[in-house]
C-alpha cells in the first residue's frame, strides 16, 4: 500500500472506478501506458453494476453507432480479453410498439440505421406471435437487432478491473480524491488517506458525480441525476431469449425486460428516482414498481403469474441532449473526460474505454466522437474565452 | 388535531399488547398481519374449523395464549385489523400493503414494528433435501394442521426451541428417532444461574428435557452434525458425538434451528439504524430501553427487534406503544413505563443465560465443505461465495451478493445470511462484524405481478 503524503507518479490517472474507467484502464495497459485507477467505493459498485444490462446498438443515436458497433466487437471477445464472459449472450433484442407512431419510428430507425452497419429486421404482427408466443397482442410491429442481447452489469465493470490489475494497472479501491490540480505538466491527484499521485494525464469517468469536477476546470455541464427503476422475478424455465423493449413516445410508457439464462426476469422502465449524491444513495420508490406492473403485463402477459422478488435502482448522469461525455477537455491539456451516458452506457463501455485508451495514447480516434465533446456545453452562449489555468 | 395515526405489523403477542395499549388511550390503531388469524407463531391459533383445546396446543403456555387471544378478540371493534395482508415496503411515511392480490398505501404517524422472528439456519450436507424443515416449520406443522413432518424425526440444532418442539412431537405420538444439540451440556449447566432470573422458564426447559429420558428418547448434547442423509430424500443423519465417535440414526425428516433470528426488512427499509450485537454475532436495530428505533416515529418491539421470546413481546409490544403514546404528546403512566422496563431487564438477563447455554456454532458455518449449497434460493455453493472472497476479492457480504449471487433470491438472504457472513469471514480471516450485513431491499417477500391498485372510493 501506499504510504501517506506519498507522491507517485503514472502515465494516466483515472478517477472513477466505473466500467468506463475500469475498460480505459484495461485497455491503456494493452497500451504499454501506466495507469493508476481510483475509485471511491469498489469498482463497478454505482451506476455501472445495476444497470439493466441491455447490449443493444438499437435505438442509440446514429452517431453512437460507430462507437457501439466498436464496442460490439469487444463484447464478442470478452472471455480473450478479461476472462469471462460476463453472462453476454448475443440473443437479440426486440423493440415493439403498440401504435403508429412507435411503428413509424422503428421502421425509420431501422432505414437510417443501415448505412451504419446496423441490420434490424422488421416484423409485422403475425411474425411477431408466430416468433414470440410469449409477447403481448398489442404489438402492431417489432423491430429485431439480431445481434444485439444482454449481460450481467454486476459481473463485468469488476471484470475489466481485475483484468487492469493483473495486466499492470494499480487500482485503488476505496480511495476518496479530494483535489486534483494542474501543477506545471503535471496533475495532482489528492486522496483523503493523505496521498498525494501524478500524472500528465487524468480521466474523469465519475458519472453521476462528474459535473462539479468539470465546473472545476471551467467546464459546467447541465447534467441531471436520477436513478433508473428495476426488479426482477423469481425464476422460471428459460424462454425468452431477446431482450425486449416498447417503443413509445408517450412519456413514462418505456418499459423492457429480459430473461437470464437461470430463469428470472429482470426489467426496468417507467419511472425514474430521486437519487442523493451526498449520501450516494437511492431509495426506489415502492409506487414505481406499482405503475411499471401494468406496463409489464401489457409486454408480457404471462408475467401476471410471477413474482418480484427484488427491486432496485441506481444513481446515473443524464445529459439533456442524452448524449455522452467523452473525449479531451476543451480547455485544460491532459484532461479527458467520460462521463454522463444517460442511462446507455453499457453496452458501449467497453468501446469508451478501448476509444478513450487511443485517443490518451495517440491524440486521435479511428472511430468518431465529435459529437460528444464537452464544448457542446460550454459554446452555447457561454464566455468563450479559455477560463486561467486551474492550480 | 386529528386523530395520529398509529400502525402496528404483526398480531403476535407484541403487536397484540401493543393494539390494546393504544385503544386503552382511546386511539384506534390499524394493525396489519400476515397470518390468517391473530397470535404469531407462539401463539399461532388452528384454523376456525379445528377443535383441539388450549392445553393440547400450547401445553403450559395454555393460560397465556388464551389471555393473548381473547384481548386481541376484545379488541376487534376498537381497531382496524387487517389480516392475511403483507407490508411489501416502506418509503417515508407511507406502508406499501398488499392483499389478495390489491396493493393500497396506509398513511401513519407513528409506526411499531412487531415482526418477530424465523429460526436461525446453518448449511449442512443434505440440508436441502425433502423432508428437512426448519424446528420453526415443524412447530407451525403440528399447531396449525396437527401435522407432523415425518413418522420418524430427529431434531437437529440448538436453543430452548429444540427441547420444546421435541417434546411436543412426542407427546403428540411421533417417533423422535432423536435430539442433537450442538451445544454442550457443561455450557447449558454454567449458565443456569444466569437464567435463574426467570426460574419458572429454567423449569419447564428441564421439564421438557425429563420427559424425553422418561420416554427414552435419546438426547446427545455437544454434537457435531455431519450430514442429513438421503439420495431423494431424508433417510436419516450422521453425527459426531463428543467422545470423538461417528452416529447414524434412521429417520424420514429432520427439523432444525439453531436458534431465532429478528425479522428486521421492515425495519431497514424504514432506515433504522442497525448495529453489530457481539453475543447474538447478529445485526440488530438499534433501539432505545422502551423501542425508539434511530427513525423519529417508528418502533420496534418483540422479537423482531430483539430474541427475548413470547413473555418479553407482551412487555415490550407495551412498552413500544407507551413510547409511541408519548412522542405523541398523549398521557402516559409513568409508573407502568417503569415496570415494564424492569420487567424487560429481567428477560436480558435470561437471554444473556440462553446465549451461554445454547451458543451459535459459528464453527460449522465456517467449516461447511464447499460442495454444500449455502444460498438455496440461488443453489450457491459454500465454495463459490469463498471464490468470491479470494479471486474477486469481496469484502463485504453486499459485493459477494452482487458477484455470486448469495442471498439474491425468493428469501433475500433471510435464511443464508447469517452463515454467509460466517463464511466470508472465515475467508476473509476477518472478524464477523467486519463483513457487514445485507442491505434489506423490497418487497419484503415476492410480490405478485398480477396485483391491482385499490380502487380509490
Amino acid at each position: 500500500m501506499t504510504g501517506s503524503g506519498s507522491q507517485q507518479a503514472t502515465d494516466v490517472i483515472i478517477v472513477g472506478g466505473g466500467l468506463m474507467g475500469a475498460s480505459t484502464a484495461f485497455f491503456l495497459r494493452q497500451r504499454g501506458h501506466s495507469v493508476r485507477l481510483i475509485e471511491r467505493g469498489l469498482v463497478g459498485q454505482q451506476a455501472s453494476g445495476v444497470n439493466f444490462g441491455n447490449i443493444r446498438r438499437q435505438g442509440r443515436r446514429l452517431d453512437q453507432l460507430p462507437l457501439s458497433n466498436r464496442a460490439r466487437g469487444i463484447w464478442e471477445r470478452l472471455p480473450e480479453l478479461v476472462g469471462e464472459s460476463c453472462e453476454y449472450l448475443r440473443t437479440g433484442q426486440l423493440r415493439v410498439s403498440y401504435d403508429a407512431d412507435g411503428a413509424e419510428d422503428l421502421e425509420t430507425y431501422a432505414r437510417d440505421a443501415r448505412e451504419y452497419g446496423l441490420d434490424l429486421e422488421i416484423l409485422g404482427p403475425e411474425t411477431l406471435r408466430r416468433r414470440y408466443p410469449w409477447l403481448g397482442t398489442d404489438a402492431i410491429l417489432g423491430s429485431l437487432g439480431p445481434e444485439d442481447g444482454h449481460a450481467n452489469p454486476r459481473l463485468t465493470a469488476p471484470a475489466f478491473g481485475r483484468a487492469a490489475l493483473r495486466a499492470g494497472a494499480v487500482v485503488e479501491e476505496n480511495t476518496e480524491v479530494v483535489a486534483i490540480e494542474k501543477a506545471g505538466e503535471d496533475f495532482r491527484v489528492d486522496t483523503a488517506a493523505g496521498d498525494s499521485f501524478r500524472a500528465p494525464v487524468v480521466m474523469l469517468a465519475t458519472g453521476a458525480w462528474a459535473a462539479p469536477l468539470a465546473a472545476r476546470f471551467g467546464e459546467p455541464v447541465p447534467m441531471v441525476s436520477r436513478g433508473p427503476h428495476m426488479g426482477v422475478t423469481e425464476p422460471v424455465p428459460y424462454r425468452i431469449k431477446p431482450s425486449v423493449g416498447v417503443k413509445t413516445r408517450v412519456p413514462g410508457e418505456t418499459v423492457y425486460l429480459r430473461q437470464v439464462e437461470r430463469g428470472n426476469i429482470v426489467f426496468g422502465g417507467g419511472l425514474r428516482n430521486e437519487v442523493d449524491l451526498d449520501a450516494i444513495r437511492v431509495y426506489p420508490k415502492p409506487e414505481y414498481t406499482l405503475h411499471q406492473l401494468p406496463l409489464l403485463r401489457r409486454l408480457l402477459p404471462g408475467i401476471d403469474r410471477l413474482r418480484i422478488i427484488r427491486v432496485w435502482s441506481g444513481i446515473e448522469g443524464y445529459m439533456p441532449d442524452d448524449q455522452p461525455v467523452m473525449g479531451p477537455s476543451g480547455k485544460v491539456p491532459g484532461l479527458y473526460y467520460a462521463f454522463g451516458f444517460s442511462g446507455a452506457g453499457f453496452q458501449i463501455g467497453p468501446g469508451v474505454g478501448d476509444v478513450m485508451a487511443e485517443l490518451i495514447a495517440t491524440g486521435t480516434t479511428s472511430t468518431p466522437i465529435e459529437a460528444f465533446h464537452i464544448r457542446r456545453f460550454v459554446s452555447a452562449g457561454a464566455p468563450t474565452a479559455l477560463a486561467p489555468p486551474v492550480t | 388535531m386529528a386523530e395520529p395515526r398509529v400502525v402496528i405489523i404483526g398480531a403476535g403477542p407484541a403487536g397484540v399488547r401493543a393494539a390494546q395499549a393504544l385503544v386503552a388511550a382511546g386511539l384506534r390503531p390499524t394493525v396489519v398481519d400476515e397470518g390468517l388469524r391473530s397470535g404469531g407463531q407462539i401463539y399461532r391459533r388452528q384454523p376456525e374449523n379445528f377443535k383441539r383445546r388450549y392445553t393440547a396446543l400450547y401445553g403450559f403456555e395454555a393460560g397465556k395464549a388464551r389471555a393473548l387471544h381473547n384481548t386481541f378478540d376484545g379488541l376487534l371493534d376498537a381497531i382496524d385489523y387487517r389480516p392475511e395482508t403483507l407490508a411489501w415496503n416502506i418509503a417515508g411515511n407511507t406502508l406499501h400493503l398488499v392483499r389478495e392480490d390489491v396493493a393500497d398505501t396506509l398513511d401513519f404517524d407513528a409506526l411499531i414494528l412487531a415482526t418477530g422472528a424465523t429460526d436461525r439456519l446453518l448449511p449442512l450436507r443434505g440440508w436441502t433435501l425433502p423432508g428437512c424443515y426448519s424446528l420453526g416449520a415443524a412447530q407451525i406443522a403440528l399447531k396449525a394442521q396437527a401435522c407432523a413432518i415425518g413418522q420418524r424425526v430427529v431434531f437437529l440444532g440448538t436453543g430452548p426451541l429444540l427441547y420444546l418442539i421435541s417434546y411436543q412431537y412426542a407427546k403428540a405420538g411421533v417417533d423422535v428417532a432423536a435430539v442433537l444439540d450442538t451445544s454442550p451440556f457443561s455450557g447449558q449447566m454454567s449458565a443456569l444461574p444466569v437464567m435463574a432470573s426467570r426460574p419458572s422458564l429454567l423449569v419447564k426447559g428441564l421439564y421438557y428435557r425429563a420427559q424425553l429420558t422418561a420416554r427414552r428418547i435419546p438426547v446427545h448434547t455437544g454434537v457435531i452434525p455431519l450430514q442429513v442423509e438421503g439420495e431423494t430424500a431424508v433417510t436419516g443423519v450422521r453425527f459426531g458425538t463428543r467422545s470423538g465417535e461417528q452416529m447414524q440414526v434412521g429417520a424420514d425428516a429432520v427439523g432444525m434451528g439453531f436458534h431465532l433470528r429478528s425479522e428486521t426488512q421492515l425495519a431497514d427499509l424504514a432506515h433504522c439504524e442497525f448495529a453489530f450485537d457481539e453475543e447474538l454475532a447478529q445485526w440488530a436495530p438499534c433501539t432505545d430501553a422502551d423501542g425508539r428505533s434511530t427513525v423519529p416515529g417508528v418502533y420496534l418491539a418483540g422479537d423482531g427487534a430483539r430474541i427475548l421470546g413470547a413473555d418479553s413481546a407482551e412487555l415490550t409490544g407495551e412498552l413500544a406503544a407507551l413510547a409511541a403514546l408519548s412522542d405523541l404528546e398523549l398521557p402516559v403512566s409513568g409508573q407502568r413505563v417503569q415496570k415494564l422496563r424492569r420487567g424487560r431487564e429481567r428477560m436480558e438477563r435470561f437471554r444473556r443465560g440462553l446465549a451461554m447455554a445454547f451458543p451459535w456454532p459459528a464453527f460449522l458455518a465456517r467449516g461447511v465443505e464447499d460442495d454444500v449449497l449455502l444460498c438455496r434460493c440461488e443453489a450457491i455453493s459454500a465454495g463459490e461465495l469463498r471464490a468470491s472472497a479470494s479471486q474477486s476479492g469481496a469484502p463485504e457480504l453486499n459485493r459477494a451478493k452482487a458477484l455470486v449471487r448469495v442471498g439474491m433470491g425468493r428469501c433475500q438472504g433471510r435464511y443464508c445470511g447469517q452463515a454467509a457472513a460466517e463464511v466470508l469471514a472465515d475467508a476473509r480471516g476477518e472478524a464477523l462484524r467486519e463483513v457487514g450485513r445485507l442491505r434489506g431491499q423490497g418487497p419484503v417477500k415476492p410480490l405478485p405481478c398480477n396485483i391491482r391498485l385499490k380502487e380509490s372510493a
